[in-house]
C-alpha cells in the first residue's frame, strides 16, 4: 500500500509504466488525453484553491519548482484572503526569491465564495487545495472530474461520508493517471526515507508499537466580529468547528499518526481513547478538545498510542517513536537504535525542505508526462484514522474502522451560503455543544 | 562596518537617521551611569528568575584572524585594531526560564505584527523548536529570529528600565578573546575546545544547559560553541576591509532580514567553526521549513543551532535613543 505511494517500488512501476507510455509516437495523444495539459506551449498552469497562509506557501513552492509553471487563478470564500495571497506572491521581499514573473492571475481569475473553485479549476492543468479540510473531498472531486493533477493538504476530510468520497475519487484519479500528492511530508522528507528504507529492511524487526504525540500550545483564534454571519464567523474561526477542521486530532496530529500507519505499512482496525476540553473552555474554541489520548489497535495486535494536545505552557512534544522487536526508531532524532546502543543516525545536515520537495517532485512528473503520485488514499486513510480517533474520545466507545467508515456519518452543512446554518449553532450565550463521552453516541 | 563618527563630527551623525543605533550602543545617561562596574545579578522583575552579568572592561584588540589559523575564512580578514567601549555581558546564553518569563507572559499581546514603541510576544510554535533535545529552565532558549531575541531585549528595558541589547559581532569577538589572540580563549588546540564548549564531538548532537563546562578569562561561558549567538550587525563579508584601523565600536547596520551575523560555533559544528574570529552569516534555510507564507518573523524551523546572550552597555543611552534602536531593528 504505502509503498507504492512514496517509496522505491513505486518508482520502479512508474518506469515501467513510463516506458510503456514513452515507446514511441504513441505516448503524445495517450498523454494529452490524459489531461496533462491544456496549455498549447509547456506551461503548467496552476490555480489555487484557499488562499490562506498555507495557500499562499503552496503556490510560492508550485512557482518555485524547476517547471515552466505559472498561477492562472486563485480562489477563496473571502476577498481579503485572495488579496493577501496575491500581495505576498508578488512581494520582492520573499526568503526564497521573487515568483511575481510567474504570477498570471489578473482580476477576471480571482473568484470569491463558495463556488469559486468550480470557476478556477478550469483554468488549469495542476490544482492547490489548501482550505479547510472540511471542503477537501468536494474540491478534489470537482479537480479530477476535470482531469486536474491535484497537490491538496492533509487532512483530506473531517468525516467518514468524506472519507468515502476521497477513496472513490482516488480510484478515479488512478485510472485517469491523474498525479495527486497529499500534503503529509513527511514522506518528502530525507530523514524519514531513510529510516523507512532500514525499517523495511528489517533493522528494527517487525513493529509492535508505536508512540505518537502532538503537544504544544495550540494555534491562532479569530474572534467573533460585529456583523457577521453565524457561517462567516465559524468559516473565519475554522480551526474550532469540527465540520471544517475535524478537530487538532485530524489537523495537526495527523501527521505523527500517518507515520505509524505508513512504517508499519497497516491502518488501524479500531480505536480507543479518552480526551475532553479542560483548559481552552471559551466560547471562541468553538467545539473541539484541547487534549485527545488514544489507542489504535492494528489487525496483528500491535498497538499505537497517540496523544495531542493544545494547552498554552505544557510540555511540547511533536514526535513519533516506533518499537519494533529488535531495535526503536526515533523519528525526529532521526535515529535507530536497540537498547541504547545507535544502529543508525541520519545526518541531518542532509535534511531538505520537504514542503518544497513535494512540490518538485509532482511538477518534474507533469513536466516529463509521467503518472508518479497517488498519495490520494492513504491521505484519505491516514484522515480516516485520526476520524477514528476523534470519534472514540468524544463517545468513550471503542470505534470499529469498518463500522465508522461505512457508518454515513457526515458533518457537513446541506448548504453552502454566508446566510445558512452550520451544522452546530451556539446556545443564547454563545457557547457551542461540546462531545461527551458516555453521551455522544454514533452507533445505537 | 563603519566607525563612531560622532566622536569626530558630531553633526554628521544627526544627518544619517541610521547612525543613530550606533550613537545608541555607548551614550550616557548619568544617574544610571552612577552604577558600580562590577558583576552583578539581574533579577526579572515580577519574577524569582535571575540572571548573572559580569563587567567587560573597555579596550583595544586586533579583531579577526592571520592567515595561518587553521579553519580561516576570508571574512575573517584583514585584522585590524578595534577600540570597544565598557559593557556588561551575560556570563550565559539566554536560558528558558528566562525566555519564558517572556514567551509565556499572558500580559504581553501576542501578536502576527510588530508595532513602533509597543512589546508583543512571539506566537505560538506549532512544533517543537527544539526538536526534541528538551526544555529545562537552564537550557539555552534557541530557534528564535533576531528580531524574536530583540523583543525579548526590548521587553527586559521595560520591565526593568535597563537597556538590554544584543552585543555587535566586534564587542561579541573581544569578549570571546578575553584578552588573548590566540583562535580559541584557551589556546590553539581545538582538541582542547571539549573542556569549555559544546561542539560537534561532545554534544551527542544536542544543545546543554549552560554553564556546565570552563569559562573562558573572563568568566563568560559557552561562548565557543553550545548554541551560536545572534548579534546585531548586518553580515558582510568585507566588513573589515572597509574598517578604518583603530576604528571604537564598528558596527554594520542593518539592512535586508538576511544575511546577519551569528557567532560561536554551535553544538552541530566542527570545532574550528567555534574560532572566536569565526563569522556565521544567517540563512533563508534557517527558516525554509516554515509551511506558510509570510514565514514567521518569530521563529525559524531549521535554526536549532541559534540562541543569544545579552549585553549591558556601561553608559545607557537616552530614552530617545534607545526608542530609536529598537525602532530601527523591530520594523
Amino acid at each position: 500500500m504505502k509503498t507504492k505511494e512514496t517509496g522505491k517500488t513505486t518508482r520502479r512501476e512508474f518506469v515501467k509504466q513510463s516506458s510503456l507510455l514513452a515507446g514511441g509516437l504513441v505516448a503524445a495523444p495517450l498523454i494529452s488525453k490524459a489531461g496533462y495539459f491544456n496549455s498549447v506551449d509547456d506551461t503548467i498552469k496552476v490555480a489555487v484553491i484557499g488562499c490562506g497562509g498555507r495557500g499562499t506557501g503552496a503556490a510560492m513552492q508550485a512557482l518555485l519548482t524547476k517547471q515552466n509553471v505559472k498561477l492562472v487563478a486563485m480562489a477563496d470564500a473571502f476577498r481579503d484572503r485572495i488579496d493577501g495571497c496575491y500581495k505576498a506572491l508578488m512581494s520582492d521581499d520573499n526568503d526564497e526569491g521573487s515568483v511575481k514573473a510567474k504570477v498570471a492571475v489578473t482580476e477576471d481569475t480571482k473568484f470569491v465564495g463558495f463556488d469559486a473553485y468550480k470557476k478556477a479549476i478550469p483554468l488549469a492543468d495542476v490544482v492547490i487545495l489548501t482550505t479547510p479540510p472540511g471542503f477537501r473531498p468536494i474540491h478534489f472531486e470537482e479537480a479530477i472530474k476535470q482531469g486536474k493533477h491535484v497537490f491538496m493538504e492533509k487532512p483530506v476530510s473531517t468525516d467518514p461520508a468524506g472519507i468515502k468520497k476521497v477513496l472513490e475519487i482516488a480510484e478515479i484519479a488512478k485510472q485517469k493517471k491523474l498525479n495527486v500528492v497529499v500534503g503529509l511530508q513527511r514522506h518528502y522528507q530525507n530523514s524519514y526515507l531513510e529510516l523507512y528504507k532500514r525499517v523495511q529492511d528489517g533493522m528494527i524487526g517487525e513493529i509492535t508499537s508505536g508512540q505518537v504525540w502532538w503537544n504544544n500550545d495550540g494555534v491562532w483564534v479569530n474572534m467573533r466580529q460585529p456583523g457577521q454571519t453565524e457561517m462567516e464567523y465559524q468559516m473565519r474561526n475554522w480551526y474550532y468547528f469540527n465540520w471544517l477542521c475535524g478537530d487538532h486530532i485530524n489537523e495537526q496530529h495527523i501527521h505523527n499518526i500517518d507515520v505509524m500507519n505508513w512504517f508499519k505499512g497497516a491502518y488501524p482496525v479500531k480505536a480507543q481513547g479518552m480526551g475532553g476540553r479542560q483548559v481552552r473552555t471559551g466560547k471562541e474554541y468553538g467545539e473541539i478538545y484541547d487534549h485527545h489520548y488514544v489507542e489504535f489497535h492494528y489487525a496483528d495486535g500491535s498497538i499505537m498510542n497517540s496523544q495531542c494536545r493544545h494547552i498554552k505552557g505544557t510540555y511540547a512534544k511533536v514526535d513519533e517513536l516506533l518499537v519494533g522487536t529488535k531495535g526503536v526508531v526515533k523519528c525526529g532524532a532521526a535515529e535507530i537504535s536497540s537498547h541504547g546502543k545507535s544502529l543508525y543516525q541520519y545526518d541531518k545536515k542532509l535534511e531538505n525542505n520537504p514542503y518544497q520537495t513535494e512540490h518538485d517532485e509532482l511538477f518534474a512528473a507533469i513536466a516529463k508526462g509521467e503518472y508518479k503520485f497517488a498519495n490520494a488514499e492513504n491521505g484519505a486513510k491516514a484522515t480516516m484514522t485520526a476520524i477514528m480517533g476523534r470519534m472514540a474520545t468524544y463517545s468513550g466507545e471503542v470505534i470499529e474502522w469498518d463500522k465508522a467508515l461505512n457508518s454515513g456519518i457526515s458533518i457537513m452543512p446541506e448548504k453552502f451560503a454566508w446566510d445558512a446554518n452550520p451544522p452546530t449553532l451556539p446556545d443564547a450565550n454563545g457557547f457551542y455543544p461540546i462531545a461527551t463521552p458516555g453521551v455522544t453516541k454514533y452507533f445505537s | 562596518m563603519f566607525r563612531f563618527p560622532y566622536l569626530e563630527s558630531p553633526f554628521k551623525l544627526l544627518m544619517l537617521k541610521s547612525l543613530l543605533i550606533v550613537f545608541c550602543l555607548s551614550s550616557c545617561i548619568p544617574s544610571i551611569c552612577a552604577q558600580d562596574f562590577k558583576p552583578y545579578e539581574q533579577r526579572i522583575p515580577k519574577t524569582e528568575i535571575t540572571f548573572k552579568m559580569v563587567p567587560i572592561p573597555a579596550g583595544t584588540f586586533t579583531i579577526g584572524s592571520p592567515y595561518s589559523e587553521t579553519g580561516r575564512d576570508q571574512d575573517e580578514g584583514p585584522q585590524r585594531k578595534v577600540e570597544i567601549s565598557a559593557f556588561w555581558m551575560g556570563v550565559h546564553e539566554v536560558t528558558f526560564s528566562e525566555w519564558d518569563a517572556f514567551f509565556k507572559n499572558m500580559e504581553v499581546p501576542q501578536t502576527k505584527a510588530i508595532e513602533v514603541d509597543a512589546v508583543s510576544r512571539p506566537t505560538a510554535q506549532y512544533i517543537d523548536l527544539t526538536w526534541g533535545m528538551g526544555r529545562d529552565g537552564k537550557q539555552p532558549t534557541n530557534s528564535m529570529s533576531q528580531t524574536a531575541a530583540i523583543m525579548y531585549c526590548k521587553w527586559l528595558y521595560t520591565q526593568t528600565g535597563i537597556f538590554y541589547r544584543l552585543p555587535t559581532e566586534a564587542e561579541w569577538e573581544y569578549a570571546c578573546r578575553a584578552g588573548t589572540t590566540t583562535a580559541y580563549s584557551f589556546g590553539n588546540d581545538p582538541a582542547a575546545l571539549a573542556a569549555y564548549g559544546y561542539f560537534k564531538d561532545n554534544s551527542g548532537g544536542k544543545f546543554h544547559k549552560v554553564s556546565q563546562l570552563k569559562p573562558n578569562p573572563w568568566g563568560l561561558y559557552d561562548m565557543e560553541g553550545n548554541l551560536s549567538e545572534w548579534t546585531l550587525d548586518q553580515y558582510d563579508a568585507q566588513a573589515y576591509e572597509k574598517l578604518p584601523n583603530k576604528s571604537k565600536n564598528p558596527l554594520t547596520p542593518p539592512g535586508s532580514k538576511y544575511p546577519r551575523v551569528v557567532r560561536g560555533g554551535a553544538y552541530t559544528e566542527a570545532a574550528t567553526e567555534s574560532r572566536c574570529a569565526n563569522r556565521i552569516s544567517s540563512l533563508t534555510d534557517w527558516n525554509r521549513r516554515d509551511p506558510q507564507i509570510p514565514k514567521s518573523r518569530w521563529w525559524m524551523t531549521d535554526g536549532m543551532t541559534v540562541g543569544f546572550r545579552l549585553v549591558r552597555p556601561f553608559e545607557q543611552p537616552s530614552k530617545e535613543e534607545i526608542a530609536e534602536f529598537f525602532n530601527a531593528y523591530l520594523k
